[in-house]
């Protein structure tokens, strides 16, 4: 008999926040600048700067922390985390270590098939950013751009409590859209500002104890968390049924050949030696500044999607779709509003029309040319009947690429549903007439036909006949 | 006039009667330093442009009635201090070529209050020594003789006042690198407590200990430095936000009815004879003044000195990680590869001293390591700090030696670590604490001068040099000079 | 008082050489064995800290306890001052530190 693996994934997601300012100097955060422009004293750990903390660093992760259940640490304590690299000016990094900020918090998921998960949140810490090595056109050396050096980063590490590469890419997801929710990062991946490093084993299910596990760094984008733990896990099963073992290591992921490689740099193992930061003291939080930024929060996913669930009549799985961006949500909500309560008709062009265009040009919704207001204005022609939901599909396109309101374009085409009685019948006369074999058949017992003469009669009406007329008429005609 | 002869408030008080210029005084240093420099090694740099140009500046100050006691008064700084413009060079070949593009907050200070830069003063390699045998600029010389150590690591700074080639000089004081070169060249050395005075601008050796302060001839002179360039500042997180007290002006309070406390474990075994002598002969000058002197035990405080040397290698291993080759200081020829660059700009940067600390501070906080060396040290501090806050419930100051021997000869205890450390072992507790703590001169042994140690609780500033400024209008010693330098 | 544990050896060679290694430095074979010597001294040294006491006694990282961090505002105060900061630097090329090529 086979035996079943199991994966057992944790993710550590580095999300920058959207300060202005670094975590521990004046200097900006903007992305794009010249090299090392935006490098200061502080950041090039010149001899004798000094670092002093950032407060709004410190509010996002509070925020963070109150979203999510955990607990905010009334005392948190800055380490340093000392190795030699390149882009880290340094030769620390300033981080938490003992006494995170952001403690023992959940986050739920919403998997496809409607299967929810909790997943644990062991801790969320604030630390600074490394710079950046540059390896192209230097010859044999490599350039270092320390413009990110200092940037606040919240590392949020999850319990090893993902059970699949769908789970692990879900949890990141959530966490993507939380922290944009919370306007503490802007979650742009191409830009590296919401990354992960993925924690990754396998053991035969059932199994009480952990794997070894290896570390996957350089994970900047959904896809290649998927694939990256995907070949993971495949080469780590290949490995033990071929007799070998897993050695603990860090391993990149390489998005050209989709696989995973041991870091040369990392090939050492390290010794941090992690120590309490001198320079900097305990961060206290009081009652009063966590209330404070308690009071600022906004309506969170998971408040949302319940609130569609349980007002508006979605499903769990809609409702996650539709509150995975505060703008998405937003959209809805104001195309729910304006179709008159047709909360499940607006799902499904938000979810189906509108995401499928969004998709196949590439463009955010708050960019849609179909407004929400506008695509309400469609929706409510489908709910009075001027349109059938097959016409509305053709007016959104029209919409679309000519950035017209509903009305004008169903006007512009003449694409009003027919409801007249006596021209449906009369189309119905026409199509009977000039199918006469087709119709001997039906009333010899071929029920089957009653679809051809649907199309037929839609034929001839190019679309427009108001489809519950049309059934009961097309029925009542053809039986004589 | 001989400026040589007067101390820096003294010379502030001539300049604000127009005795002389501060041209006059800035040139009349800077011969002095061109004089002597060779037999002493104190300065790194010399700063006589600069010199001048802010004497021309304070002079004017001065002609438009401005200014304050120091305006126009020369100061020499200890080269840890960055000085925007001018090598900072910290007794390290590793900054041998650093230029510091910005000024230290102390540095900044002091010029805001019309001090006039001489130069910057040669010291121990990362300020890591007690005798200043391990700065890359060759050692000072103790101008009381010049086969002896002017004690360290601000030993240029202490060289410096003492020869009078300035009058007054900044210093650091990590493990008692301000009060120990103060004691044994007959100055007047003050660390301030931990927070007084920014860090920023410091290059930093043991962030949790490192404190800056005066070398000077008088608790006077002390004083008005102290109050030119305390302060809180934003820049360092460390820096305590309260109000600078005027520090000249509680140089009268009487000593009458103050608590000394006088610590048993500092007249064991290992205080020379003389120096014993000497501080028994202050305790009883101030006996004499009205304080009432009291025996107090502090039993942990014998355990200082391991602790100071596994808690600040530990923090010196990391702040001295930034010194990599690649933005700033020396860089190996030809690296082969980033492990090379790294490992030779190191090895060819740093001495011998400075390895040996940034090693041991690297193994004590190593996996395996850290909970019985650093972690230990740190509860030991605890331990420490406790036994001072106890006694500060009985009395108002602490008082004993300084060092344990006055000034000993170059090279005697370079080849055994441990023996040099032991010479801060009288200082070494106020900075596991972050008290602030003054040596005044208290007498001659054999020729060559010895300190007496006040320590306070945190800020009291004012006590301490109340109690040396009392001391000193009683006695001469601080008024002596070094025969050679008369 | 301070007195000084004998000088018992507890590092060897190989020891110092890791300790050297995780701290970049270089040490020459000459140099070595002093340092094996003197940092085994000063191991021994401290270790006279093991009989102190210190059951629950909390650790002292900093000399003035009940302080607390303080915050800075969010606001840019730094402007562009790469090449006076790189005048310093040993090698540069478009505003970039060079050092030998990072694999990583």
């Amino acid at each position: 008999m086979a035996i079943e693996w199991e994966t057992v994934i944790g993710l550590e997601i580095h999300a920058q926040l959207a300060t202005r300012a670094k975590i521990f100097s004046g200097a900006s955060t903007a992305y794009g600048a010249l090299p090392n422009v935006q490098a200061s004293l502080v950041d090039l750990g010149y001899p004798g700067v000094l670092p002093v903390l950032n407060r709004e660093a410190v509010r996002m992760a509070v925020r963070f922390g109150l979203a999510i259940g955990a607990t905010i640490a009334r005392r948190s304590v800055f380490a340093r985390k000392n190795y030699f690299y390149p882009d880290l000016p340094k030769g620390y990094q300033i981080s938490q270590y003992e006494l995170p900020i952001v403690q023992d918090g959940q986050v739920g998921i919403v998997l496809e098939d409607g299967a929810e998960k909790r997943i644990g949140v062991t801790r969320a810490h604030l630390e600074e950013d490394a710079g950046k090595s540059l390896h192209e056109g230097l010859g044999n050396s490599s350039g270092i751009d320390l413009n990110r050096a200092g940037t606040p980063l919240l590392e949020i590490v999850s319990e090893p409590d993902l059970r699949s590469a769908r789970e692990a890419i879900a949890y990141m997801k959530k966490v993507h859209t939380l922290v944009r929710y919370l306007e503490i990062c802007d979650g742009n991946m191409q830009e590296g500002s919401f990354r992960c490093d993925a924690n990754v084993s396998v053991r035969h299910r059932g199994r009480h104890e952990f794997g070894t596990r290896c570390e996957i760094k350089n994970l900047n984008s959904f896809r290649f968390v998927e694939r990256a733990i995907q070949y993971e896990v495949a080469r780590q099963i290949e490995l033990i049924e071929g007799g070998g073992s897993v050695v603990q290591e860090t391993r990149l992921y390489d998005p050209d050949r989709h696989e995973t490689r041991p870091m040369r740099s990392k090939e050492e193992a390290n010794d941090y030696r992690y120590f309490p930061d001198p320079d900097l003291l305990p961060l206290a939080l009081d009652e009063a500044f966590i209330e404070e930024v308690r009071a600022t929060l906004p309506e969170l996913p998971d408040q949302k999607a319940a609130r569609f669930t349980r007002e508006h009549g979605l499903s769990a799985y809609d409702a996650g779709v539709l509150t995975a961006s505060r703008e998405l949500a937003a959209y809805y909500e104001e195309v729910a509003a304006g179709t008159g309560g047709g909360h499940k008709l607006a799902a499904n062009w938000v979810m189906g029309e509108l995401s499928g265009f969004l998709n196949r040009d590439g463009i955010e919704i708050g960019g849609a040319p179909v407004t929400a207001a506008a695509l309400a204005g469609l929706l409510r022609r489908i709910h009075d009947g001027t349109i059938s939901g097959k016409i509305a599909k053709e007016v959104f396109e029209a919409m679309w690429t000519e950035r017209a309101e509903a009305d004008a374009v169903i006007e512009a085409r003449g694409l009003r549903q027919i409801t007249d009685s006596a021209a449906i019948e009369q189309a119905i006369a026409q199509v009977m007439a000039a199918n006469p074999a087709q119709l001997a058949d039906y009333r010899a017992g071929k029920d089957k036909l009653f679809g051809f003469f649907v199309g037929q009669v839609m034929k001839a009406t190019g679309g427009k006949a108001n489809p519950a007329q049309l059934n009961e008429l097309l029925r009542r005609m053809l039986a004589g | 006039m001989n400026p040589h002869h007067a101390t820096a408030a003294e010379l502030g008080r001539g300049l604000k009667s127009r005795q002389y210029s501060s041209v006059e005084v800035a040139r009349w240093f800077l011969d002095r330093i061109h004089e002597t420099h060779g037999a002493l090694n104190a300065f790194v740099t010399v700063t006589a442009e600069r010199a001048l140009a802010d004497a021309r500046r304070a002079d004017a100050m001065i002609a438009r009635g401005e200014g304050g006691p120091l305006t126009g008064v020369p100061v020499a700084h200890k080269d840890i201090f960055c000085t925007d413009g001018i090598l900072t060079s910290c007794g390290s070949r590793m900054l041998a070529n650093f230029i510091a593009p910005y000024d230290a907050t102390v540095v900044e200070r002091l010029t805001a209050a019309g001090m006039v830069l001489l130069g910057k003063t040669n010291m121990d390699e990362f300020a890591m020594g007690s005798s200043n045998e391990t700065s890359h600029y060759g050692p000072v010389r103790n101008p009381w003789d010049g086969s002896k150590v002017p004690g360290g690591s601000s030993g240029g700074s202490a060289a410096a006042v003492a020869a009078r080639l300035a009058p007054v000089a900044t210093g650091t004081d990590t493990g008692g690198s301000i009060r120990q070169p103060a004691a044994l060249t007959g100055l007047t050395g003050l660390k301030p407590t931990y927070g007084r005075v920014s860090r920023y601008g410091m290059v930093a050796f043991a962030s949790s200990l490192d404190q800056a302060g005066v070398l000077a001839q008088s608790a006077e002179d002390a004083a008005l430095v102290l109050g030119a360039m305390a302060g809180f500042d934003p820049r360092d997180s460390t820096s305590v936000d309260a109000p600078v007290p005027d520090y000249a002006a509680a140089l009268g309070r009487p000593v009458k009815g103050l608590r000394i406390g006088i610590i048993r474990e500092f007249f064991g075994e290992g205080l020379d004879a003389g120096t014993g002598a000497a501080v028994h002969a202050a305790l009883d000058g101030f006996r004499a003044m009205g304080a009432e002197l009291v025996d107090v035990s502090l039993p942990n405080l014998p355990l200082s000195v391991p602790t100071y040397y596994v808690v600040a290698p530990a923090e010196c291993s990391s702040n001295l990680s930034r010194y990599d080759g690649v933005r700033f200081g020396h860089r190996c020829r030809d690296p082969r590869d980033l492990m090379d660059l790294y490992r030779r700009t190191r090895g060819e940067g740093f001495g011998a001293e400075v390895k040996r600390r940034i090693m041991t501070g690297t193994y004590v906080l190593s996996a395996g390591y850290y909970d019985a060396y650093y972690l230990k040290a740190q509860k030991v501090r605890s331990l420490i700090n406790d036994d001072f806050r106890r006694a500060f419930s009985q009395v108002d100051v602490l008082m004993g030696p300084t060092t344990p021997t006055p000034a000993f000869d170059l090279g005697a205890k370079t080849g055994d670590p441990i023996t040099m450390y032991l010479n801060d072992i009288y200082t070494i507790g106020a900075n596991l604490a972050g008290l602030p703590a003054i040596s005044a001169p208290c007498g001659l042994v054999d020729g060559l001068p010895v300190g007496l140690q006040i320590i306070g609780p945190h800020f009291s500033e004012e006590r301490l040099l109340g109690a040396a400024h009392a001391w000193q209008r009683d006695t001469d010693w601080h008024r002596r000079l070094p025969p050679l330098y008369a | 008082m301070f007195s000084r544990t004998g000088a018992i050896v507890t590092l060897t060679r190989r020891d110092v050489e890791n300790i050297a290694h995780l701290a970049r430095l270089e040490i020459s074979e000459a140099e070595l064995p002093v340092y094996v010597q003197s940092l085994s001294a000063i191991l021994a040294f401290v270790e006279q800290l093991a009989a102190a006491p210190t059951e629950g006694i909390e650790p002292m990282a900093h000399p003035l306890e009940g302080q607390v961090q303080r915050l800075r505002e969010d606001q840019v105060t730094e402007s562009d001052h790469r090449d006076r900061y790189q005048a310093n630097a040993p090698a540069v090329e478009a505003g970039l530190y060079l050092v030998p090529r990072v694999i990583e």
